[in-house]
């Protein structure tokens, strides 16, 4: 490999136009000055660029974050390492992390989502812990949208190439449709890992002379500037910025994740961190601040892919499949023979100092030397304006009477199922392995997934839950609700949250209307978090989802981790038996705001969203977890899109065998497409035995959870007298075609 | 009995396969180094499902080159036996221990869910637990599924009984619709003249546990397990 030296390589002049092509606000640049006591050569100012990225610095997010709940009894780790950790009893931990990879996977969608994939399964096992589930939360525009088959095809193939090649179940996930995705897609990717609690590792450079072990694939010239990329809105530019976008090789990332997790059950690591946005660079100073250390770089050494790379591009690389790490001293051949044997590079490329300086030399010479806390802990942060806009009143404007009910409501409801956000997701589940490790009891398209967790008789069920159109009425209360309904999927199943990771995708904080979005969604989830005991232990931001000045609804997606403790108790959505009694837990009131039915139906997104009281849903996710405990409950489902009308037909035809009927009458009066399809929060069907029913009377009632018995399952038909009357075939084979035959 | 679990780069149901054994059936069972020579006694070897090497040539034309193939091929010869599982199906296809080969799926999709098969032939040591025509409930995860062999190579299967398992509906019937990936008649798995050497695309390993969704993948580890007992304790390598 043809290498420069550094007499080959000139630095180019760093001139205001480089300042400002790096993204730098004359107030930044004066600030690095200020730091260096000297003007930046160019090769710092990439550096400089990428660490104070929004993306990696998250200096616009970071003074709302604080407001987030992050400790808990079970918490391990928190935000702020490559992900969180909860403890679940037995000696093991769950590691756990989402990240959002939007912008790379608009412009080159299956290559974007495959490296969002492998970006987060390196944040689990850097840790420790041997990835066994992943989610995804997809976001795209009108499915008739020209671009929307494409991109989802893409993302989704991506999605399934990378995750399936490397051995890991997708377990479950959302996708959502709306015209407000149109030019900017969401791709938020969710891994949980599982280590032993004695066994887990950090990112951070200890040991003062300890090497810098270069270990994964080498490093090209792809996606450098990606972490710039993710802090930039787009314009009709954007599509030349397909070089930006990494390539991903799933091969390679099954061999780094086999020989770390080897090398893990050694002695020599003392450190270790995924290369990924902004590479060598950030990896290397992130772990240096956590140590309290300082790092030394020798470039020259660096695996490389191409020719004449200069310091500025392997610094600035983010190549996929690449980790960072500290060895102990004496110890360096020992980790070489580990990736020998996987076929992998190990090469020392520095090591830990003393001097707290990220310092990088090639071909002898200084090329970087920047204080590490400069480039993480002093990054700028702003808390930048924030405004509620004056247009918001009018979204919020909903006259219901102006809003004629359909006369056939059972043609309604068929709508509904074949629209794209309420249709069967099989099209896109089966494109990933979900048996893979033979863990997986519940498979995607229920409430929540669930796992069990071998050698043990527990579970964990994952859900992920994010309604942007929620957020977009109202941010405060859709914050709230998006943490409600994750907590709410999983008491479904049974489970008892252990603690949430999300992503915060919205448009430019330069902006104060996103900003005030921003904060307002951040409290709301702060205030659904603690009422419901739900940690925050990881997660990330991703800003600038715009296209030329508009911005994406505010979209945070909140994946929910939960324990069962016994597995075998999990509850699925589905009706069982013929003769059940149908209950619903909680209360309908007359609210159609943000609902999918207005959407679909009269093609509006205006209103509030439905209300929520915490200490009623509290009440409702309580009262089906005791049940589910119990072992009385032979169904729950939660309401959410669609309301009570599209869960019943759900409950209906939703299970693996022929669907079964129902003959439902609720009591509440009120018009009667509010009665079927309004969004009300914090309600859930349940069947169960008449015998049992008594008993969960009881148990709602020590609760404080209001239910009624609405019906009895059975018969070929979903009734709900006197609004609806189907059967229950032409439902399944409406919501089953609904989203496949769209793609064609 | 003993069983053997080849590891290749890129392997990713190795786990799956040595834990059904050894936690449903009690089995004694032993990872095995793709770099290293076959060597102990074992009754059966398992080449496991995944994506050795990436797949990103033609699926399973790398892993036929590892160094423990040639001692796989030798112990088939010696009448060993061999079971190949989605990946270590189209290994073994490669490798040409099993006629045909496996292609692209006709959807042109990865395809993961449960299908049906139906057992066509109960005199192997891989179905002899088994009744004729029974059906049993099987994951398949795959991109490359769609059996192909040219018309000679199928007469030869049908006249020596080779296709093992068919793609068939709830029902036992071979409907279009019931044919996942496009496979020539149907053909989930096949077995080689000497009836000693078993390739499939399903995934039996993952259907090992009610709690899984159901335990009908048994049926073939437990028939090799049958098999070996009725030819005594004796190990076929040494």
């Amino acid at each position: 490999m043809a290498r420069l030296s550094a007499k080959q390589f000139p630095q180019p002049p760093v001139s205001a136009d480089t300042i400002a092509s790096h993204g730098f606000s004359e107030e930044e640049y004066r600030r690095i000055v200020q730091i260096l006591e000297r003007e930046p050569n160019f090769t710092e100012l990439g550096v400089f660029s990428v660490m104070w990225s929004e993306h990696c610095s998250y200096k616009s997010s970071k003074v709302h974050l604080k407001l987030l709940p992050t400790d808990g009894p079970a918490v391990l780790q928190g935000p702020g390492e490559n992900a969180g950790i909860v403890d679940i009893g037995n000696g093991l931990a769950v590691v756990f992390k989402m990240e959002s990879h939007n912008h790379p996977s608009f412009i080159e969608p299956y290559q974007g989502a495959a490296t969002g994939v492998g970006g987060i399964l390196r944040d689990i096992f850097t840790m420790g812990a041997r990835p066994i589930a992943s989610l995804n939360s997809l976001r795209f525009g009108a499915i008739d949208h020209p671009r929307t088959p494409y991109l989802l095809s893409g993302v989704v193939a991506g999605i399934g190439g990378y995750g399936n090649c490397v051995g890991v179940p997708t377990v479950g996930g959302e996708l959502f449709f709306d015209e407000s995705y149109n030019a900017n897609i969401l791709v938020n990717a969710f891994t949980l890992g599982i280590a032993e609690k004695k066994r887990i590792f950090t990112g951070k450079a200890k040991g003062v002379g300890n090497p810098l072990i270069y270990v994964g694939a080498k490093t090209g010239r792809d996606g450098i500037h990606g972490a710039t990329m993710a802090s930039e809105a787009f314009s009709e530019e954007s599509e030349k910025r397909r070089p930006t976008v990494q390539v991903g090789d799933p091969f390679t990332e099954k061999l780094l994740l086999e020989a770390c997790l080897e090398l893990m059950k050694g002695d020599c690591l003392v450190g270790i961190q995924d290369m990924g946005a902004a590479g060598l660079t950030s990896s290397a100073a992130e772990m240096a601040a956590r140590g309290g250390t300082g790092v030394e770089l020798d470039l020259s050494r660096v695996p490389l892919r191409e020719r004449g790379m200069t310091p500025y591009e392997m610094l600035l690389s983010e190549s996929q499949e690449r980790m960072l790490l500290v060895a102990k001293k004496g110890k360096e051949e020992q980790v070489k023979r580990v990736f020998e044997r996987w076929d992998l590079d190990a090469v020392v490329v520095g090591k830990v100092t003393r001097d707290r300086l990220f310092r990088a030399f090639f071909d002898g010479a200084e090329v970087v030397r920047i204080p590490v806390a400069a480039l993480t802990s002093e990054a700028p942060v702003y808390t930048r304006p924030a405004e509620r806009p004056q247009s918001q009143d009018d979204v919020q404007r909903l006259d219901l009477e102006k809003i004629e009910e359909p006369a056939d409501l059972g043609a309604a409801l068929k709508r509904l199922l074949d629209s794209p956000n309420v249709a069967s997701k099989e099209w896109v589940f089966r494109q990933y392995d979900h048996f893979v490790r033979s863990n997986t009891v519940v498979a995607p398209g229920a409430d929540a997934a669930v796992i069990r967790i071998k050698g043990t008789e527990k579970g964990l069920a994952l859900t992920v839950d994010g309604n942007g159109r929620y957020c977009y009425l109202d941010p405060y209360v859709g914050g709230i609700l998006a943490v409600a309904e994750a907590a709410r999927n999983l008491a479904c199943v049974g489970a008892r949250p252990l603690g949430l990771s999300d992503c915060l995708n919205f448009g430019s904080p330069e902006r104060p209307d996103v900003m005030w979005q921003f904060s307002q969604v951040v409290q709301g989830m702060r205030d659904g978090c603690i009422a419901l005991g739900v940690p925050v232990v990881s997660g990330n931001v991703s800003f600038y989802n715009e296209t030329d000045g508009v911005p994406i609804y505010p979209t945070p997606t909140v994946a929910m981790v939960g324990l069962l403790p016994k597995v075998v108790r999990h509850v699925t959505p589905w009706f069982k038996s013929p003769g059940d009694i149908v209950v619903l837990l909680g209360r309908s009131r007359e609210e159609l705001g943000g609902s999918e039915y207005l959407k679909v139906i009269h093609g509006l997104a205006k209103g509030t969203p439905p209300w929520i009281d915490l200490r009623l849903e509290r009440a409702v996710q309580q009262s089906c977890l005791k049940a589910i405990d119990k072992g009385i409950l032979h169904s729950a489902h939660d309401l959410s899109e669609g309301g009570l009308g599209v869960a019943l037909a759900e409950c209906c035809i939703s299970g693996p065998e022929k669907p079964l009927g129902a003959r439902v009458e609720p009591r509440e009066m009120m018009r009667g497409d509010a009665r079927l399809f309004g969004e009300s929060q914090s309600r859930i069907i349940v069947s169960l035995k008449e015998k049992d029913l008594n008993r969960l009377r009881e148990i709602a009632e020590k609760e404080g959870a209001p239910m009624q018995v609405i019906g009895e399952v059975g018969g070929s038909r979903l009734v709900v007298h006197p609004l609806i009357r189907l059967p229950v075939d032409e439902l399944k084979s409406i919501w089953t075609n609904g989203l496949e035959k769209r793609l064609k | 009995m003993r069983w053997g679990v080849i590891v290749f780069p890129g392997s990713c149901d190795e786990q799956d396969v040595y834990d059904c054994l050894k936690n449903n059936l009690r089995q004694k069972v032993d990872f095995l180094w793709h770099k290293d020579p076959l060597a102990g006694k074992f009754d059966c070897i398992v080449l496991p499902g995944g994506f050795s090497y990436g797949d990103y040539l033609r699926c399973g034309a790398m892993a036929r080159f590892s160094p423990i193939m040639q001692g796989v091929v030798e112990f088939a010869q010696k009448g060993g036996l061999v079971l190949g599982i989605c990946n270590g199906f189209q290994i073994l296809c490669e490798a040409g221990l099993l006629p045909g080969a496996l292609t692209r799926n006709a959807s042109l999709q990865f395809i993961c869910r449960r299908v049906f098969v139906r057992l066509e032939e109960t005199d192997t040591p891989f179905t002899c637990a088994g009744k004729k025509g029974q059906l049993l409930k099987l994951p398949i995860k795959h991109g490359e599924g769609c059996y192909y062999a040219d018309p000679t190579t199928l007469e030869r299967l049908h006249k020596n009984r080779q296709i093992l398992v068919r793609y068939v509906d709830a029902k036992g019937r071979t409907t279009p619709a019931a044919n996942p990936n496009g496979s020539l008649d149907h053909i989930a798995g096949v077995c080689n003249e000497g009836r000693n050497v078993f390739g499939l695309m399903p995934h039996p390993e993952d259907a090992g546990e009610k709690i899984l969704g159901g335990e009908d993948g048994l049926k073939i580890f437990s028939s090799v397990i049958e098999a070996c007992d009725k030819r005594g304790k004796r190990a076929w390598l040494d």
